[in-house]
């Protein structure tokens, strides 16, 4: 069921945000088929420590694709090669005895190197707290059977509810556009009543304030769409902009 | 201090206590409110409904999160649901019957009057999601769909998808984030609490680590919350999230907060087994695949036939037939009680036999392939990835694993420790699931807290407590900040020859096979020897790379580590000290013929709590008595 193999790695390696980073190789022996790619570097890392070196720093929660934490270039992808799905979820028995594997952390300018893989992704919680969310205190709903939700419509705006916020939309945007991120957001709320009364508002702050993180633009390449962990459509974009074009045209 | 602990229940009839306790309490006007400032600690669902609902009220929040978002607290990967006593589907249930089952699940070791409130609150949760665009299940025409979970015969658990945490605790991110943006909350991510700063018998601030820089930092408030889930990862391998972890609870119980029943975890049985010694964490597959999944090992023991080649009379749907009303929808601790005994019986499944199987031939056949993927469709997906099977073809392979711990920081009936001004919400306090959670009421419990208790009694604290002028220059800030620098300094001084993770090994697996499922006197007697003999080795021979001055995620590890290796010993003097079984707490002296677990309700129906006395000298136990005045004391059945 299982087997083992070797594998190299190429890890960039940075000391902190100002630093400069480098590729550092490493060979891991004795590598199960059944671990995931995180075990891997954990088992690398508990190496390096033995041997008196600074382990690769990564981020990392819950290990079961939902929290957004992890997220790391994989040869090249984001993520790595298996489709939606999150970098802790990848397991190695995809790879083969004595493959090269290179690791990179996002690389963005809204997302600044902390150190080694491990980014700064605080750029999307300001757009979150730019209008991501429905305007209601605690206490003031109604029954929650009086919002009748159509099943398709609901189906809908979960698709977009689902992002995970982990920012592999951005490393894999050749313009490092959070568009994917964003739009998904305003998708899910304008998708469901709740959300209607202020999606001018949000869109118009969210959009800006995306601007002002230093995020690109989008033109279109859906590179972030085929590295989503969660399969989040590039619609969510189309929405976006029409939503931004309604709330322009009468605000 | 008295050896009793008393919990403040309002008096009157358990259906009017919660009423009666708002009616009394005293108020803060809302212009005094922007005069406190209160301190949050974690952001998942009970303290992300926390500091959302007390900005809006007016406070000044200074919320604090490990991760490196408020939107990735642990409560982000709960599957299931969130119960509710809403009766939309019109099958009997009521506000006590949600409340009954509650405190029947958790066999009768937690207190009426929370849990009532708690059942009464649920409504509104779930009124209050839906009003921030949380994305329930509907039916067809629209209203909201509810589905099954363990320990309830009425369908009462509203869901989304199989990601009910995450899109409840975007919910209450967002309400954050909006705060955020008001200015009420200041926010404070990657920071570890260090310590608790008490200033005259009252908590008033907190010492906590910046993991980027290093640098540790002072905050002062009138109030302490406390929201920082459980401590499940003390066995290593468990479905908690890797940062997970006990060191803000511990510090807190150092500081005078008693920690009760420490021993009651919850062991679920539907995770996702073992596969090598790399593991570093286990995966759950909720329980809401027991709607519609089988349970079964082989009659015969050592059978390695495939699963389909086992023809139907010679499989054992062994909850099925020990437990004919409740089937596969038993509750958790006995679900994973049965599940062990199929395996120490020798008819385990799969190469390590420790499994057993979870099948939905059955439903395919009954529902279609297409329902099924849709009611569970990202799960199937999640352990085909995990393991490399296809659940639609081949039965999943189950084994329990350590899940939830019902056991925490003690409170009374408005969330408050033993230390006053210290709060404790969610999962990191003890009190409302007894020996044993149902499944879909940890998001409950730790939303009720947050939206709909906490804003009450804090007020009613703050309204009608002296609270002196207090800032971080104060003597108790800078003792605490040199005992959490001389703490680190120790931990990076030691260079032994083994690592962080090597000593969490050791103590999971002293843990598991000690203090895990089925427990005796003798092996929790080796259990506290064991531990701090591992604790001694830990401060003589640990390894921890690198420094303090940037990001270390193993000199994280190592302070965390060493908090476990003194909460382990406490959890193995608990189960010792508690002379018989209650849910997931199953002495192996204390059972009936049939291997069901034996309660002692004349000696035990008690809350456990105990007080810290100092590293070399033992816990004194502090005992609230549990008075049912409303449920009578059964034995718990689910046959």
């Amino acid at each position: 069921m299982s087997h083992t193999m070797t594998i190299h790695l190429r890890v960039w390696r940075q000391a902190g945000p100002e630093a400069r980073g480098r590729f550092v190789a490493y060979t891991v022996r004795n590598v199960n088929s059944n671990m995931s790619f995180l075990e891997l570097l954990d088992v690398l890392n508990e190496k390096l420590i033995h041997n008196g070196d600074d382990p690769i720093e990564f981020d990392y929660d819950c290990r079961e694709g939902i929290c957004g934490s992890c997220g790391t270039v994989i040869d090249g992808v984001a993520h790595g090669p298996q489709r939606r799905t999150a970098v802790c979820q990848l397991h190695m028995r995809h790879y083969n005895d004595g493959d090269t594997i290179v690791v990179e952390p996002w690389r963005a300018t809204a997302f600044p190197v902390i150190r080694d893989l491990v980014t700064d992704r605080s750029a999307f919680d300001r757009i979150v707290e730019a209008g991501g969310y429905v305007s209601v205190d605690t206490g003031n709903a109604p029954d929650a059977n009086t919002i009748i939700i159509p099943k398709e419509e609901l189906e809908n705006a979960f698709d977009f509810a689902a992002c995970i916020g982990c920012g592999a939309c951005v490393a894999a945007c050749p313009n490092a556009s959070a568009s994917l991120f964003t739009g998904a957001k305003i998708a899910h709320l304008a998708g469901l009543p709740q959300g209607k009364p202020e999606r001018k508002e949000r869109v118009v702050a969210m959009v800006k304030q995306m601007q002002i993180e230093g995020f690109g633009d989008c033109s279109n390449h859906a590179e972030c769409e085929a590295v989503c962990p969660k399969g989040i459509s590039i619609s969510a974009i189309a929405i976006m902009r029409r939503e931004y074009i309604k709330a322009k045209i009468s605000p | 201090m008295a050896q009793t602990l008393s919990a403040k229940v309002p008096p009157g009839r358990l259906q009017e206590k919660w009423d009666t306790y708002k009616n009394q309490i005293k108020l803060v006007n809302p212009a005094n409110k922007r005069k406190h400032t209160i301190i949050v600690v974690g952001t998942g669902l009970a303290g992300g409904s926390a500091a959302a609902t007390l900005a809006e009220l007016g406070y000044m929040v200074k919320s604090f999160c490990i991760q490196d978002s408020a939107r990735r607290a642990h409560s982000i990967a709960a599957q299931g649901g969130i119960n509710a006593a809403k009766n939309y589907p019109n099958d009997g249930d009521t506000i006590w019957r949600l409340f009954y089952d509650t405190i029947k699940g958790g066999d009768y070791r937690s207190r009426e009057a929370n849990v009532y409130r708690l059942a009464e609150i649920s409504n509104e949760i779930i009124d209050q999601c839906v009003a921030q665009g949380v994305p329930f299940a509907r039916e067809y025409g629209g209203h909201l769909d509810n589905r099954s979970f363990g320990g309830a015969q009425v369908s009462r658990t509203f869901y989304a998808r199989g990601q009910t945490g995450q899109q409840l605790l975007l919910g209450a991110y967002q309400a954050m984030s909006r705060q955020i943006a008001a200015g009420q909350i200041s926010m404070y991510e990657r920071r570890e609490m260090l310590d608790l700063v008490v200033i005259d018998g009252q908590a008033r601030g907190i010492v906590t680590r910046d993991l980027v820089t290093g640098e540790i930092e002072r905050h002062a408030a009138d109030a302490v919350l406390l929201c920082t889930g459980g401590y499940g990862n003390v066995y290593y391998l468990s479905t908690n999230a890797k940062n997970s972890n006990v060191t803000a609870a511990w510090r807190c119980h150092r500081r005078g907060a008693c920690f009760a029943n420490p021993s009651f975890t919850q062991i679920h049985p539907t995770c996702i087994p073992v596969s090598g010694d790399y593991q570093s964490k286990l995966t759950l597959m909720s329980e809401s695949l027991r709607n519609d999944g089988r349970v079964w090992v082989p009659m015969k023991k050592g059978d390695t036939r495939a699963p389909r080649d086992i023809p139907e009379e010679e499989r054992d749907y062994y909850l099925e037939r020990r437990y004919p009303s409740f089937g596969n929808l038993v509750p958790r601790d006995v679900a994973s009680r049965n599940a062990k005994y199929a395996c120490d019986e020798g008819r385990g499944v799969g190469n390590t036999k420790l499994a057993v199987f979870l099948d939905f031939r059955d439903a395919m056949q009954r529902l279609g392939r297409a329902r099924i993927e849709e009611r569970y469709g990202n799960l199937f997906e999640m352990y085909e990835r995990i393991t490399g099977e296809n659940p639609y073809e081949v039965p999943m392979r189950i084994y329990p694993a350590v899940h939830y711990t019902m056991g925490g920081l003690w409170v009374d009936y408005e969330l408050m420790s033993t230390v006053p001004g210290l709060f404790v919400l969610g999962e990191a306090n003890f009190s409302d699931h007894g020996a044993n959670r149902l499944g879909a009421s940890a998001l409950m419990q730790g939303l009720a807290d947050g939206y709909f208790v906490i804003p009450y009694t804090l007020g009613n604290y703050i309204a009608s407590t002296p609270l002196s002028d207090v800032d971080i220059t104060h003597d108790a800030f800078t003792q605490a900040e040199k005992d959490a620098s001389a703490r680190i300094s120790k931990l990076l001084s030691v260079q032994g020859t083994k690592t962080v993770t090597e000593f969490h090994r050791d103590l999971g697996s002293i843990m598991w096979d000690n203090v895990g499922m089925s427990r005796n006197a003798e092996c929790l007697e080796s259990a506290i020897g064991l531990i701090s003999s591992l604790r001694k080795e830990f401060w003589n021979n640990v390894k921890v790379p690198g420094d303090r001055t940037y990001y270390n995620k193993n000199l994280e590890f190592a302070g965390r580590m060493a908090d476990f290796l003194e909460l382990g010993e406490l959890m193995a003097r608990d189960a010792l000290m508690r002379n018989e079984s209650a849910g997931g707490h199953f002495r192996e002296e204390y059972q009936t013929s049939d291997g069901e677990g034996e309660r002692n309700d004349e000696d035990f129906a008690f809350v456990g709590a105990w007080e810290y006395r100092g590293r070399d000298s033992e816990p004194m136990l502090r005992k609230e008595d549990l008075e049912f005045e409303n449920v009578e004391l059964t034995t718990r059945s689910y046959k």
